[in-house]
């Protein structure tokens, strides 16, 4: 194990899979000559490392680096894309959405597009909400498309390698807010498994989830119920599609009581899903209605208060559970 | 294939383009019979010149990225007419196992990978699969049809962007069939001449009769060799049209019934059969005799899609993902 940031532990996993596989490249807007030039930077130094061939600076032209990745993955590459806020993957989603989601598919599994596209997301730097827009629940609408959301240097860089060996569309969500976040992380190519959620703190009297960024707004509200007696289950989902359902479902079994963090819209939010989920297959064991910590129904303010007031607080997460353990 | 003119050429470019219109003749009637063939059916009849011009001048490692209208392009490349014709039905022994349908075939052994009905969505595609050929250091390249609608799409723009800055082994064949939908080409673009877009992006464009057989052939073949030699992309707009309307509901009532006619004229079948004739490449017999070996493809094609079962309700499942279930 060794201490490295986020972006590093992200920089690690790139390289290892350039290493190891002539067939990986990496392409986007500034992933070889950046406007960040901060060794935090996921792509930080890897045009000196690898050169131009296989670090492309793209034009600004989301249609087609996501163009790019399926057909380049339909040949047999392995493209790493990046697209460089979250909202702007409204302008790759028909190339997503419709073929690397569908194209397999349709092809009767003749066909395989093993590509990553590296999102970055989060909420909070006073950016707007054409910068701040987490989209996951439009990607895991869409059939076809894996997706999975880091929340610390060791799954930074095992699901990132996950991602890049997964024979199918992976797109990795990285906050950036965690960029700098420092960790502990396994030295060789520690590749995790796609679809396992981890209890990161485990609990009896409720189950509460969270992925990316949210988790530490989770931990932090748990910690803050805990003040009050109130012993929290907490979950780190770390994959949304495939979904762990097993170990959610086991866990609000146990506590009978759940509540969904996350930073993106509540109406029609990842979190309805695992709302339904549970109320599906663990009906009988819920003790309590559900709740869902997530911003209302509004695009994110820049206003620092307006923004502060949008983004869930770990103060939300504590009065939810408070709430689901008054029933 | 023989890049020059051979006499074999010219009957082979005569054989496609008879095979390409009695196929889709073929489903001009079975589509009028009730529940013959399910989803919307669109042709290409009075547009085989461009299909077998084009392909005449590839080699069979080079790839084709087609669209909703495909047929000519994947039997005049030499896709099996009877896998073709199954998957039109939605049949098991489909070419895509009845996923694709008439609008997304993808045929794999001819290397027509990727099939988007998305109308413009080709193009991005097309430069991941030529990125890769380039990637490789092969001479290969990737053929993208399209049409004059889709010069619309701001996909296009993007991937001819990318194609002309990266110098990638991409044709973009511009069908232009003077309609898209109900709109005529001066109704919805602003130039007469699509091939002025390529001076944008810094390649060649060309105008080529797209009727005339083995113009269009001479023109694909000098523009693929630029493209094995390293100079990049290259535009040709082929001039053609559409004789059967967008789709086979469409009674084309906003067409003048003359424009039709004129266009019958210059079909490119009877054009090319009556120069190979006093060229003394084909007799009268010969050319009767392709006819019926075309009809009798095309009986096979039916009889055999015909006795082919509907897929397993279960196999709806598979195929989404390389590996794991669907979600």
């Amino acid at each position: 194990m060794t201490a490295m940031s986020f972006g590093q532990a992200l920089n690690q996993a790139l390289t290892l899979a350039m290493q190891a596989d002539e067939d990986v490249f990496v392409a986007g807007e500034g992933v070889g000559v950046s406007i960040h030039p901060d060794p935090n930077m996921p792509t930080h130094g890897l045009l000196e490392r690898f050169g131009p061939r296989r670090v492309r600076d793209t034009p600004v032209s989301e249609a087609a680096i996501a163009g790019l990745a399926v057909g380049a993955a339909c040949m047999g590459l392995k493209p790493v894309v990046e697209i460089m806020f979250f909202p702007f993957i409204t302008l790759a989603s028909d190339m997503l959405v419709n073929h690397a989601g569908k194209l397999r598919y349709m092809s009767g599994g003749k066909s395989a597009f093993p590509l990553t596209v590296r999102v970055k997301a989060g909420v909070g730097f006073g950016a707007g909400s054409q910068h701040s827009h987490n989209l996951e629940a439009w990607m895991a609408h869409s059939p076809g498309l894996k997706l999975v959301w880091p929340s610390n240097p060791a799954d930074a860089k095992g699901l990132l390698l996950a991602a890049i060996a997964d024979p199918d569309p992976v797109i990795v969500v990285e906050d950036m807010g965690l960029y700098w976040m420092q960790g502990e992380v396994p030295e060789a190519g520690a590749v995790e498994k796609l679809g396992q959620a981890r209890v990161v703190r485990a609990g009896v009297d409720c189950t509460v989830v969270a992925y990316g960024a949210a988790l530490y707004t989770a931990l932090a509200g748990a910690e803050e119920a805990a003040g009050k007696g109130i012993d929290s289950e907490v979950i780190d989902l770390r994959s949304l599609v495939p979904l762990d359902k097993e170990t959610l479902l086991a866990s609000v079994r146990k506590t009978g009581r759940l509540v969904i963090v996350h930073e993106a819209n509540r109406f029609c939010g990842y979190g309805a899903e695992l709302a339904a989920l549970a109320a599906e297959e663990a009906f009988d064991r819920l003790k309590a209605p559900i709740r869902r910590v997530a911003p209302p129904a509004i695009p994110v303010p820049v206003s620092p208060p307006l923004e502060q007031f949008f983004k869930p607080s770990a103060a939300d997460v504590a009065e939810a559970i408070a709430s689901v353990m008054r029933r | 294939m023989d890049h020059e003119l051979t006499a074999d050429l010219r009957r082979h470019l005569y054989e496609t383009m008879v095979l390409t219109r009695r196929f889709e003749e073929r489903i001009v009637g079975l589509a009028r019979q009730r529940g013959r063939l399910p989803g919307i059916q669109i042709l290409a009849v009075g547009q085989e010149a461009v299909a077998a011009g084009v392909v005449a001048a590839l080699r069979p490692e080079d790839v084709i990225v087609s669209n909703h209208r495909s047929h000519g392009h994947l039997l005049c490349r030499g896709a099996d007419p009877g896998p073709l014709m199954a998957e039109i039905m939605g049949k098991a022994t489909g070419v895509n196992g009845g996923k694709a349908g008439t609008l997304h075939l993808a045929v794999s052994e001819v290397n027509a990978l990727m099939t988007s009905t998305v109308v413009g969505a080709g193009p991005p595609l097309a430069a991941g699969a030529a990125f890769a050929q380039q990637y490789r250091g092969k001479d290969d390249l990737t053929v993208v049809f399209f049409g004059d609608g889709a010069a619309a799409e701001g996909s296009v723009h993007e991937a001819m962007n990318l194609a002309g800055l990266w110098k990638l082994p991409l044709l973009f064949i511009c069908e232009n069939n003077c309609w898209a939908g109900a709109q005529r080409c001066d109704e919805h673009c602003p130039v007469s001449d699509l091939s002025l877009r390529a001076a944008g992006y810094n390649m060649p464009g060309r105008v080529v009769d797209g009727n005339d057989v083995e113009a269009v052939f001479k023109t694909a073949r000098d523009m693929a060799a630029r493209c094995r030699e390293g100079l990049g992309p290259a535009l040709i707009e082929a001039r053609t049209y559409r004789m059967r309307g967008h789709g086979e509901q469409d009674p084309q009532h906003y067409v003048d019934p003359s424009e039709i006619a004129s266009w019958a004229a210059r079909c490119p079948i009877l054009c090319y059969g009556e120069t190979l004739v006093a060229a003394g490449v084909l007799t009268a017999e010969q050319i009767e005799r392709i006819d019926a070996d075309a009809i009798r493809r095309v009986d096979e094609a039916e009889s055999f899609a015909d006795r082919s079962p509907y897929p397993e309700t279960s196999a709806a499942l598979t195929d989404v993902w390389t590996v794991g279930p669907v979600a």
